[in-house]
């Protein structure tokens, strides 16, 4: 702030402060000099009115209110550029708060990063404090449960796109997946994609038409079995999903086999690394292994 | 003076009050359209683009600022949350901010980035289907109804005015930006873009 400013602040603060203990001042004081009695002489329907000083608790209000003002602006920042001689800032109140969550929470952190997830995982302590962090930043698409939404995977039925070991856990937790099913609207007819329908839905164990399905198996190992694998298991090194076991991201009605067929689908799981840092995302993922692999 | 006249003279009573009490605003008010903290743009900020321009518009339309603050305050429990506090620098350009002051739903400063585009369509047009507690409205106008840029570029024009420095290009670019979006497109532009600039999280 420019001194011209700094000044601007301080003399109409200072002239407030001072101006209202004026006018306290002269107002206890003031006497009527026209009336001889204690009436101001105001005579309203034949009411008149007495020129009583301020009661003394009022007045004393006052005078606390004043006194507290110009401590507030000795100790804190209020006038222009003076920093007041507590040094009080909101930054520095912030940084202290942090800071003191830091000395309390960092050696608890600092002890469970360098303990493996799986062991991690059966530490009660650890997994409630993975718990609340994922309840914090994860439950927007896996639910608070971690029980997933349709296009968010369920996290406690230990069937993985990308792999169920810590270190692949972890990994998408930190730099985040980015899940690619190109829509195939434009390759395939409607008779086309109705066949993969029936097929897929064989794979799972569905029942099908088997001749509307034969035509979608020839189709599936030309084209999906690239990523899904030949028999339609996955391949977790894409994130392409297993096709057979029934578990399905974005449903597995015939309806919205046909529109993941058709229009693709694009999951995306965001990276964690700078919003939650190394050693929160390890206990998140030590949470989520646990919910796969309890005792 | 006398008191009485003061009394009497309601005109001369009310120009008091308001001489006593601009005083406060002087000290507290006026410095601010004069310092550097609270006039000059973030380093590295640009103007909203068309479509983030249009999504605003369409958050303030459906009332989104009634439950979500975009406003973390320095303490903790909110920068560990939502990340680092938000700075004068950051609204500069807002007409009107956006601030707030009641939270229903969480702060949105700096939801830029923090969820994919598809989980905000998904969201927007049913909450539930993947925060099954939120109480939060659906919004499922939003896909259907198409934008026709008509008035982005005079929205632009006027926010020049009162200093957001668009260009006579971003103006005659305004309208095949946005158009043929859907107002759902260009409000998740605009969440999107929100309070990316300060890369701190914690």
């Amino acid at each position: 702030m420019s001194d011209f400013w700094s000044w601007w602040i301080i003399i109409i603060a200072v002239a407030n402060i001072a101006g209202c203990w004026a006018l306290l001042y002269w107002t206890r004081r003031m006497k009527d000099s026209e009336s001889e009695d204690e009436t101001t002489g105001h005579v309203y329907d034949g009411i008149q009115e007495y020129n009583n000083p301020l009661p003394k608790w009022w007045l004393n209000m006052f005078n606390i209110c004043l006194v507290f003002s110009v401590v507030y602006l000795v100790l804190y920042p209020g006038l222009g550029n003076f920093p007041g001689l507590l040094g009080w800032t909101q930054e520095g109140q912030h940084k202290e708060e942090v800071a003191a969550a830091k000395a309390t929470y960092a050696p608890l952190f600092a002890k469970y990063a360098s303990t493996p997830i799986a062991d991690l995982s059966k530490i009660k302590q650890a997994t409630e404090m993975g718990k609340r962090i994922f309840v914090n930043t994860c439950f927007g698409c896996h639910g608070s449960d971690a029980r997933g939404n349709p296009g968010y995977p369920n996290l406690t039925d230990n069937d993985w796109l990308y792999g169920g070991s810590p270190e692949t856990i972890e990994q998408s937790i930190l730099n985040g997946r980015r899940g690619m099913m190109p829509p195939f609207g434009a390759v395939f007819n409607a008779e086309q994609i109705d066949g993969l329908v029936q097929y897929v839905g064989r794979l799972s164990g569905h029942k099908v038409d088997s001749s509307k399905a034969a035509i979608g198996q020839t189709l599936f190992n030309q084209q999906c079995f690239v990523c899904h694998g030949a028999n339609g298991k996955g391949n977790q090194a894409l994130g392409a999903p297993n096709l057979t076991d029934n578990t399905w991201l974005y449903g597995g009605s015939a309806t919205s086999i046909a529109e993941t067929i058709r229009k693709g689908r694009n999951g995306v799981m965001p990276a964690h690394k700078d919003l939650l840092g190394t050693e929160k995302a390890h206990l998140v993922a030590a949470y989520v292994y646990s919910l796969s692999n309890q005792e | 003076m006398q008191h009485e006249t003061v009394e009497k003279n309601i005109g001369l009573m009310g120009l008091l009050i308001f001489i006593v009490i601009s005083f406060g605003g002087l000290a507290e008010i006026t410095p601010l359209f004069f310092i550097k903290d609270t006039t000059e743009p973030l380093k590295g900020m640009k103007p909203r683009t068309a479509a983030e321009l249009e999504g605003r518009d369409i958050y303030i339309r459906e009332g989104c600022n009634n439950c979500h603050s975009q406003m973390i305050r320095p303490f903790r429990a909110e920068t560990e949350r939502y990340g680092h506090y938000s700075v004068a620098g950051e609204s500069v350009w807002d007409h009107p901010f956006l601030w707030g002051s009641k939270r229903t739903g969480p702060d949105l400063a700096r939801v830029g980035g923090r969820y994919s585009d598809a989980w905000h369509r998904v969201h927007l047009l049913n909450p539930r289907d993947v925060v099954p507690e939120s109480n939060m409205p659906a919004f499922t106008w939003l896909e259907d109804a198409v934008l026709d840029g008509e008035l982005t570029g005079r929205k632009m024009k006027a926010l020049r005015i009162v200093g957001v420095p668009y260009t006579d290009e971003d103006i005659a670019n305004a309208k095949k930006a946005v158009e043929g979006k859907t107002e759902l497109d260009v409000l998740i532009i605009y969440l999107q873009s929100l309070g990316i600039l300060l890369k701190d999280k914690q």
